[in-house]
């Protein structure tokens, strides 16, 4: 049964849209940690990558490698919360050995800082991969891409399945992204930790002289954005069925693409930008031809850099979050 | 036994001292002054007394506690805070929650809000603004912002820069009304400004500093009186 032109649209804005989810939540790490220092995280995309290694090791180590009820289920939950634990953690350290060191040198200094942050995290994921476990092909062969197994079946939930239809993939990333995403907006709005990490943002001598612990609060940004990359590793290694140690470059440009284009430094900002990205790469896979989808993206980037630095929802002066 | 006391503080920026060994004290209640034309290191020594800037000699004592080894964030639970030069307050928070965030180390809900009701005593245009950003409050309304916003920690002593600084005169007037007004409630005072008249008249004591030394130092009153003072700071 072939599917119309309008059918295969609108399939395209489904997958656009969740793959737009996943790409927003990583964008949401990055525009966090600018929002605060003015640092471009090089690294969050490989941060991202080891979340997703790491939700592998866990999957091999738990056995369960099938979409069957309840095991699976509890599986996927518990892949979230280690996941997003773990990046958040790594995230909170790297700030603390590597850029809290660095918060009077000039930002040049930091951005080399993560790029070298980057490198380091590319070569864990190799080794990472080489390691001789049976999710990891034994360890035969580091460099190649792994199979993530399918532990949410790819069948409609709504829709025709041979038709436009809305899979019990899609129906994850929409269940775990779109509550993170409220759960962020009333942290950064309505807490105490919220209000001070916008504090922070706006102006770190006054809110030290209101007794704000400058480094933890920036420290607590460095875990969240990297919690959220976390969780975001997970889905996507669930919709997508293969991880490689070289999938942090693509997500990373990808969501750094969208913080930019929503306006770095804003929330809202990243996840439009994200949702933008996502439906751009599915109309260019279906309407050109994939290998133009980087180019693409690459060159909204430069347009943005060039003609709209501030992006579409951000400030246009030189203040940020 | 004075509240706050500062003994040969020396500071600088890069290659260059500014601060040469300054010394200060103030005793529980008094408002004390700090004056000396623009550049001579009263901005500096506030920050190095709020623990913003560091230090290359000397010591700072408040309350009885040494806090030259402590970071800026723990000074204000002291009881001691700093309304700083240029104001400082948040710009994309609005009016309420600048407030809030000067009451960040406190957990009493009514005496915050309690002190928050204070502080629009003190400045009844504030409370009309509570929802404002406080980016778009006029000169005048964030100074006293920033005034509010250090009340909200409770503190026992105010350092305040240059209050009057760019704001409209019929404000000036208004903040240092509200100064006066601290001042009756017990508040003790840390004054620097450039309008030396209008801050020694009200001031029980009073420091001149001259390229990052006190060079005189004597009762508000003395200092208005003495020819070194008028010719220099009062213009006449
Ligand atoms: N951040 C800074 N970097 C370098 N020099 C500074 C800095 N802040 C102040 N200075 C210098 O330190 C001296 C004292 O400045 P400041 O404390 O601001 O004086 P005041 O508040 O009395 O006008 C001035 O010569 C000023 O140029
Ligand atoms: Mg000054």
């Amino acid at each position: 049964m072939e599917m119309t032109a309008a059918e295969v649209f609108f399939q395209q804005v489904v997958n656009g849209l969740s793959n737009g989810m996943i790409i927003a939540l990583i964008a949401l790490g990055y525009t966090m940690v600018y929002g605060i220092v003015e640092l471009i995280n090089w690294a969050h995309g490989d941060l991202f990558m080891l979340g997703a290694f790491f939700a592998l090791t866990l999957v091999g180590i738990f056995g369960v490698t099938e979409a069957s009820g309840m095991g699976a289920t509890g599986t996927i939950v518990v892949l979230l919360f280690s996941s997003a634990l773990f990046c958040g953690t790594f995230n909170y350290a790297v700030d603390w050995v590597a850029y809290r060191p660095l918060r009077k040198a000039p930002k040049l200094t930091l951005l080399v800082t993560a790029i070298g942050i980057s490198f380091i995290f590319v070569n864990i994921g190799l080794f990472w991969g080489g390691l001789p476990m049976e999710v990891f092909g034994g360890g035969n062969s580091a460099a190649a891409p792994k199979d993530f197994p399918p532990l949410v079946p790819a069948q409609a939930l709504f829709g025709n399945e041979e038709k436009v239809h809305v899979s019990v993939r899609d129906g994850l990333v929409f269940g775990v992204t779109v509550p993170l995403m409220i759960a962020l907006w009333w942290l950064v709005r309505h807490t105490k930790l919220g209000t001070a990490m916008r504090a922070v943002a706006q102006n770190p001598t006054a809110a030290s002289l209101m007794g704000i612990n400058v480094d933890r609060v920036i420290g607590a940004t460095f875990f969240i954005g990297g919690a959220l990359g976390g969780f975001a590793s997970v889905v996507y290694s669930l919709y997508n069925n293969t991880i490689s140690f070289q999938m942090g470059f693509r997500a990373g440009m990808d969501a750094f693409t969208a913080a930019v284009l929503g306006g770095i430094g804003s929330l809202p900002g990243a996840v439009l930008g994200g949702l933008l990205i996502g439906l751009t790469r599915s109309m260019s896979d279906q309407y050109l031809e994939t290998q133009w989808t980087n180019t693409i993206v690459f060159a909204i980037l430069i347009l943005i850099l060039v003609f709209r630095p501030s992006g579409l929802l951000g400030l246009r002066a030189k203040e940020k979050v | 036994m004075s509240l706050l006391s500062v003994e040969n503080l020396r500071a600088g920026y890069g290659a260059i001292d500014v601060l040469h060994g300054i010394s200060i004290d103030v005793r529980k209640g008094e408002i004390v002054s700090l004056i000396g034309a623009n550049g001579a290191g009263k901005t500096s020594t506030l920050m190095c007394i709020s623990r913003v800037n560091r230090l290359r000699g000397g010591r700072i004592a408040f309350n009885g506690t040494d806090i030259t080894p402590l970071p800026a964030h723990q000074v204000v639970k002291l009881g001691l805070a700093h309304v700083p030069e240029g104001r400082r307050i948040f710009p994309r928070l609005t009016v309420r929650e600048n407030l809030e965030m000067g009451a960040f180390l406190r957990n009493d809900r009514d005496g915050i809000a309690k002190d928050m009701e204070d502080v629009f005593t003190l400045f009844p245009v504030l409370k009309e603004r509570l929802a404002q950003l406080g980016g778009t409050l006029s000169g005048g309304e964030q100074q006293m912002l920033a005034i509010g916003r250090a009340l909200m920690s409770r503190p026992t002593m105010l350092m305040m820069d240059e209050p009057s600084m760019g704001i409209a005169p019929l404000l000036v007037a208004r903040i240092f009304d509200a100064v006066r007004e601290l001042r009756s409630r017990g508040m003790t005072i840390l004054l620097v400004e450039q309008n030396a008249r209008a801050a020694l008249k009200f001031s029980d004591r009073g420091y001149v500093l001259e390229t990052g030394n006190v060079v005189l130092s004597d009762t508000g009153a003395a200092l208005l009186a003495s020819p070194r003072v008028r010719e220099a700071y009062l213009g006449e």
